[in-house]
């Protein structure tokens, strides 16, 4: 216990950081991609797949991201499947963010404007050709300003992942806390580098927000 | 490989369970009810015609929410451990999620601040409204009842995310899983069973709300119609 807060420690915050960034990219990768399938059962023909994606996202939006990531590591542990923490932390917060996004873009398809499916069946469009060429386009564009917002809730969530072990920021200053014992000044600059990471994310969000509002005007059909 | 699953053993455990789960219960109902009113005197804050007041409620929203939930519980207690305040593991996780949960209900009570039409105000000052008259029935109460659904998953993330404060070991729900879980060697039945009471509280949460809504916004419950 006792010295002070030095060069090393900067630079160990500053691998946590990276974890943190990094953690976030599996989140939002791994997330997108199992959320994109979400979105699109969400809206699907089939009755059964509506059903069960619906389940899907009701059951982990009514679950704390911690307890999903206990479950994955110390859960899965005790039952005898071995998992590093990276591979815990990454499934948690890749179901976990496949849940919220799935749910975000499945309003998204949903608000592009209804004469855009019937114009596009109109045309002979199949179901997978009308989504690709006339819906996800517009979609995407309504789905930027939401998906934007949502990846300062990843970072911020990527927190949690300190819990099972994982060096991340927050972990990173934990660690240097319990030798230097100076927890107000260290959390402070936890504080303040996720806000960093965060605030101009959270800015973009806003202004895409307010800009996406005056494109969808030009988007509703006449 | 075997595996062998022991839900009984947990099962066993159901009042510590039970009593996690009111704990629980208890703090979001603490952080929705003083986050609520933060929320609120934030909205009017940010809409004051005095620049600094103004300022102070938008630094602390966007403070908040750009920082994480487990940090802020850290920044409170070890902060008001440093000035030399004791207070319990739980008051410190209520005033945490209070002050995390004033910062978003400030946001989404803006959104609905923003939606009252200038006209309705004006026609209430023409009826010589008094300014707290013009707070309350036109602007505050109509405001929230455009917000509601948007107020109340808020309620609901922040009660999942008071399994967070476990972390600082009040004795909520998540904590008394961590507990159970060293003790009966059944992590993963302990967690599932766990993870599925959440679903369980927010499902009584979202039941509740809604029965709110309709005490509440008495249009609602005479039209079927939201604002």
């Amino acid at each position: 216990m006792g010295g002070h807060l030095n060069g090393n420690h900067l630079l160990f915050l500053g691998q946590g950081m990276l974890w943190t960034f990094g953690l976030s990219v599996i989140a939002l990768g791994g997330g997108g991609i199992a959320g994109f399938i979400v979105a699109l059962c969400r809206v699907s023909p089939s009755r059964w797949l509506r059903i069960a994606s619906g389940a899907y996202v009701q059951l982990i939006q009514g679950m704390p991201l911690l307890v999903i990531m206990f479950l994955a590591y110390f859960g899965l542990a005790a039952i005898g499947v071995q998992v590093s923490p990276l591979a815990a932390v990454g499934a948690s917060l890749t179901v976990y963010v496949s849940a919220y996004l799935g749910e975000i873009w499945r309003g998204c398809i949903r608000s592009v404007p209804r004469p855009q499916w019937e114009a596009a069946e109109g045309l002979a469009l199949s179901r997978a050709q009308r989504m690709r060429m006339v819906i996800l386009p517009q979609a995407v564009r309504i789905a930027t300003p939401p998906t934007v917002g949502f990846m300062v809730q990843i970072i911020k969530n990527t927190s949690l992942a300190s819990v099972v072990g994982f060096v991340e920021l927050t972990r990173a200053g934990q660690i240097i806390n319990n030798s230097l014992f100076e927890p107000f000044l260290i959390y402070s600059i936890i504080a303040l580098v996720y806000f960093v990471l965060c605030f101009p994310i959270s800015r973009l969000s806003h202004r895409l927000e307010r800009r996406g509002g005056a494109a969808r005007e030009t988007l509703t059909p006449a | 490989m075997h595996i062998e699953f022991d839900f009984p053993a947990v099962l066993e455990r159901w009042p510590s369970f039970l009593g996690g789960a009111v704990l629980t219960l208890e703090l979001a109902f603490i952080a929705t009810l003083f986050g609520g009113i933060l929320g609120a005197i934030g909205a009017i804050g940010r809409r004051s015609r005095n620049r600094s007041v103004a300022n102070i409620c938008t630094i602390y929203v966007e403070a908040i929410r750009n920082t994480p939930l487990l940090v802020q519980i850290f920044l409170v207690y070890f902060g008001l451990a440093s000035i030399g305040l004791k207070f319990s593991a739980f008051s410190v996780a209520a005033l945490a999620l209070v002050i995390n949960v004033g910062a978003y209900t400030t946001e989404i009570m803006r959104a609905g601040f923003d939606a009252i039409p200038q006209g309705q105000i004006e026609a209430a000052e023409g009826l010589a409204l008094s300014r707290l008259q013009i707070y309350w029935h036109v602007i505050l109460l109509p405001a929230m009842e455009k917000v509601y659904p948007s107020l109340t998953s808020q309620f609901v993330l922040l009660m999942l995310a008071s399994s967070v404060t476990s972390q600082i070991s009040a004795e909520e729900l998540t904590a008394v899983a961590n507990y159970i879980q060293s003790d009966t060697y059944r992590a993963f039945e302990t967690y599932i069973l766990v993870a599925l009471a959440y679903v369980v509280l927010s499902l009584i949460m979202r039941a509740g709300f809604w029965g709110l809504g309709m005490l509440i916004f008495p249009r609602q419950r005479r039209l079927g119609t939201p604002l």
